[in-house]
């Protein structure tokens, strides 16, 4: 029996490569694991994971799962789950939304968003960000067992390890009661040829400064460099930039190897989703503004006229 | 529709910088106490969806506050009080106590007392940063859960339409009630919570302050108090913090002189380009 089931997630089809944060976690703690893929389509996604280690892919596979509705998948996670040490999921918004709902019904703790684990003898030691990042707490769970999500900036993305892992079907179970009472109306997400910002090597980030010319200002640098492109949330507040592309906080947490921060002030909720970035540009005409605190280069100037010729510059 | 509101108290979130750590221990002192500005957002989100635009003096059902913690933490739920709410309950618990699922078990007790139609509460206190007393509460009860909520649309106060903002995009769950939903961020944008007796005029960004009359008000309105203990039968924590840290300081950066300086330390010092 493995001792951690890792929780992958689908979408169109396939495992999200997010999922391999998770499976870095399982192998840090140095005891056998198991995938567990679910979803319609779930059989042959698994495909996408056999080559990292796991005793066994266990998939469930069913036409009733062709959207996530937590109501749906966690009755599933739980009825596995319960054989394992420990549970974990990326702290994606499906981890998030999915594993406390699991926790509770496994009469188990809780530990979201870890940046780091350890082994101290038999026991498992979580590391994680609190007050948006500006202190870290150790923990550990007291029941037999664990739920946790790791933070995807830091448990990078597993490498493959070779090998082919079992593939085991398992059953669905039937969905909550509760699951009656929620339907799935649509997925509405921008298409994008850019990287996704969990993933991106670079990221382009925005500040309302830009006002409505956020893209035109912005699209030509994240091409060049093959940036994700970030926002500020008060650039998505003002509509400049979609919501879902806002760093911080309570957006996106990522740690690049190279962030762009473009008209950003870097108010505290900003600089907790950014901070543990390698490196880090600010460009702002406000000499006092905190971003300039955390960015390895700084440059007070006026955006308008610096990001065409950084583009100039770099092209 | 009757709406619970959950609300926490957590030290300054605009000075969390000043956090620190003291023999292990998280250390707040001098730093004030203030509504988890997502729990904030709910009570905002909980007086849109109650709001009656024929009448406005008469709320359209009633909005409940609820925090788990010492009797300082009343402040709070007065502030709630103030803005509209219509009355509180307090569970008392001393903070270092209580941990996510202690407070979703306690606030189950109170549900099943109350009956609400709809449990409200911000996706995350911004202390804790956990983001998890939502989802564990829906379960402990047995309700539907939407999570993440940037838009929420009454359908004629049984169901709600709600655009959870997840990674890439805008989910949209209809849930029939009753439900617990969390919010996020932009649901305090001025057309973001809609109901068929919204008043028709639009709403300001983010949430409503209180009137001087509506503070005093407040004070008359009813608070009742619960012990931690009448709730929960077994109040241990299932997750112990035993030491806490401040991260690593960033090595101090320098100011470049301009945009040639700048391409050039990123190509010949950083190497990342």
């Amino acid at each position: 029996m493995s001792h951690t089931l890792v929780i992958a997630e689908l979408h169109e089809g396939k495992v999200r490569r997010s999922t391999l944060s998770a499976v870095t976690f399982a192998r840090g703690i140095s005891q056998p694991f198991d995938i567990l893929v679910m979803g319609q389509g779930a059989a042959s996604a698994a495909a996408g994971v056999v080559a990292f280690g796991a005793q066994k892919i266990l998939v469930a596979d069913d036409v009733s799962l062709a959207n996530y509705i937590c109501e749906r998948f966690a009755p599933t996670v739980a009825a596995i789950g319960k054989g394992y040490k420990v549970i974990v999921a990326t702290a994606s918004s499906f981890g998030k939304d999915l594993a406390p709902r699991v926790a509770a019904k496994l009469s188990a703790g809780y530990a979201a968003d870890l940046s780091a684990v350890r082994v101290e003898g038999d026991k498992l030691v979580y590391r994680r960000p609190v007050f948006a990042g500006n202190a870290y707490a150790s923990c550990s769970i007291t029941t037999p067992i664990h739920v946790v999500t790791v933070r995807q900036s830091e448990f990078g993305a597993a490498e493959p390890s070779g090998g082919a892992s079992a593939t085991e079907t398992v059953a669905v179970q039937p969905a909550d009661a509760a699951a009656a009472r929620v339907e799935f109306l649509s997925l509405e997400s921008t298409k994008s040829e850019r990287p996704d910002l969990g993933e991106a090597r670079v990221i382009v980030s925005g500040g309302r400064a830009l006002k409505e010319q956020f893209a035109q200002v912005l699209d030509p640098l994240a091409s060049l460099l093959g940036a994700a492109v970030g926002a500020s949330r008060a650039a998505c507040d003002a509509g400049y930039a979609a919501p879902e592309l806002q760093v911080g906080q309570t957006g996106r947490i990522v740690a690049p190897n190279l962030y762009v921060a473009v008209g950003i002030s870097g108010a505290i909720q900003h600089l907790a989703g950014m901070k543990g970035s390698k490196v880090i540009v600010a460009i702002n005409k406000d000499p006092e503004a905190p971003i300039f605190q955390v960015a390895d280069y700084g440059l007070v100037t006026d955006l308008f006229q610096a990001v065409p010729a950084l583009v100039k510059g770099l092209a | 529709m009757k709406i619970l509101v959950p609300l926490k108290r957590v030290a300054d979130p605009d000075n969390a910088n000043k956090v620190k750590v003291t023999a292990g221990k998280l250390d707040t002192t001098g730093m004030q106490w203030k509504p988890n500005p997502f729990d904030e957002y709910a009570v905002e989100t909980a007086l849109r969806l109650t709001e009656n635009g024929a009448s406005t003096k008469v709320r359209l059902g009633e909005v409940i506050v609820l925090t788990v913690g010492p009797k300082e933490a009343e402040t709070q739920l007065r502030g709630a009080l103030a803005t509209g709410a219509d009355r509180a309950i307090r569970i008392d618990a001393t903070d270092d106590d209580l941990d996510g699922d202690v407070v979703a078990r306690a606030i189950r007790a109170v549900v099943e007392k109350e009956k609400p139609d709809l449990i409200l509460v911000g996706k995350q206190a911004v202390d804790g940063d956990s983001n998890q007393v939502g989802q564990l509460l829906a379960e402990y009860l047995g309700w539907p859960q939407a999570t993440f909520a940037g838009t929420i649309k009454s359908e004629g106060d049984t169901a709600l339409l709600v655009g959870r903002e997840v990674d890439g995009g805008t989910l949209t769950l209809r849930v029939t009630l009753p439900a617990v939903v969390s919010v996020d961020l932009r649901i305090v944008a001025p057309t973001s919570v809609s109901s068929k007796h919204s008043p028709t005029h639009t709403y300001a960004d983010g949430v409503r302050f209180a009137a001087l009359m509506a503070i005093m008000a407040a004070k008359k309105k009813p608070m009742v108090e619960f012990k931690l203990s009448e709730l929960v039968s077994d109040a241990a924590a299932k997750i112990a913090y035993t030491t806490h840290e401040l991260p690593p300081p960033r090595k101090a950066g320098i100011k470049v002189k301009d945009v040639a300086e700048l391409v050039d330390k990123l190509r010949n010092e950083a190497r990342v380009v």
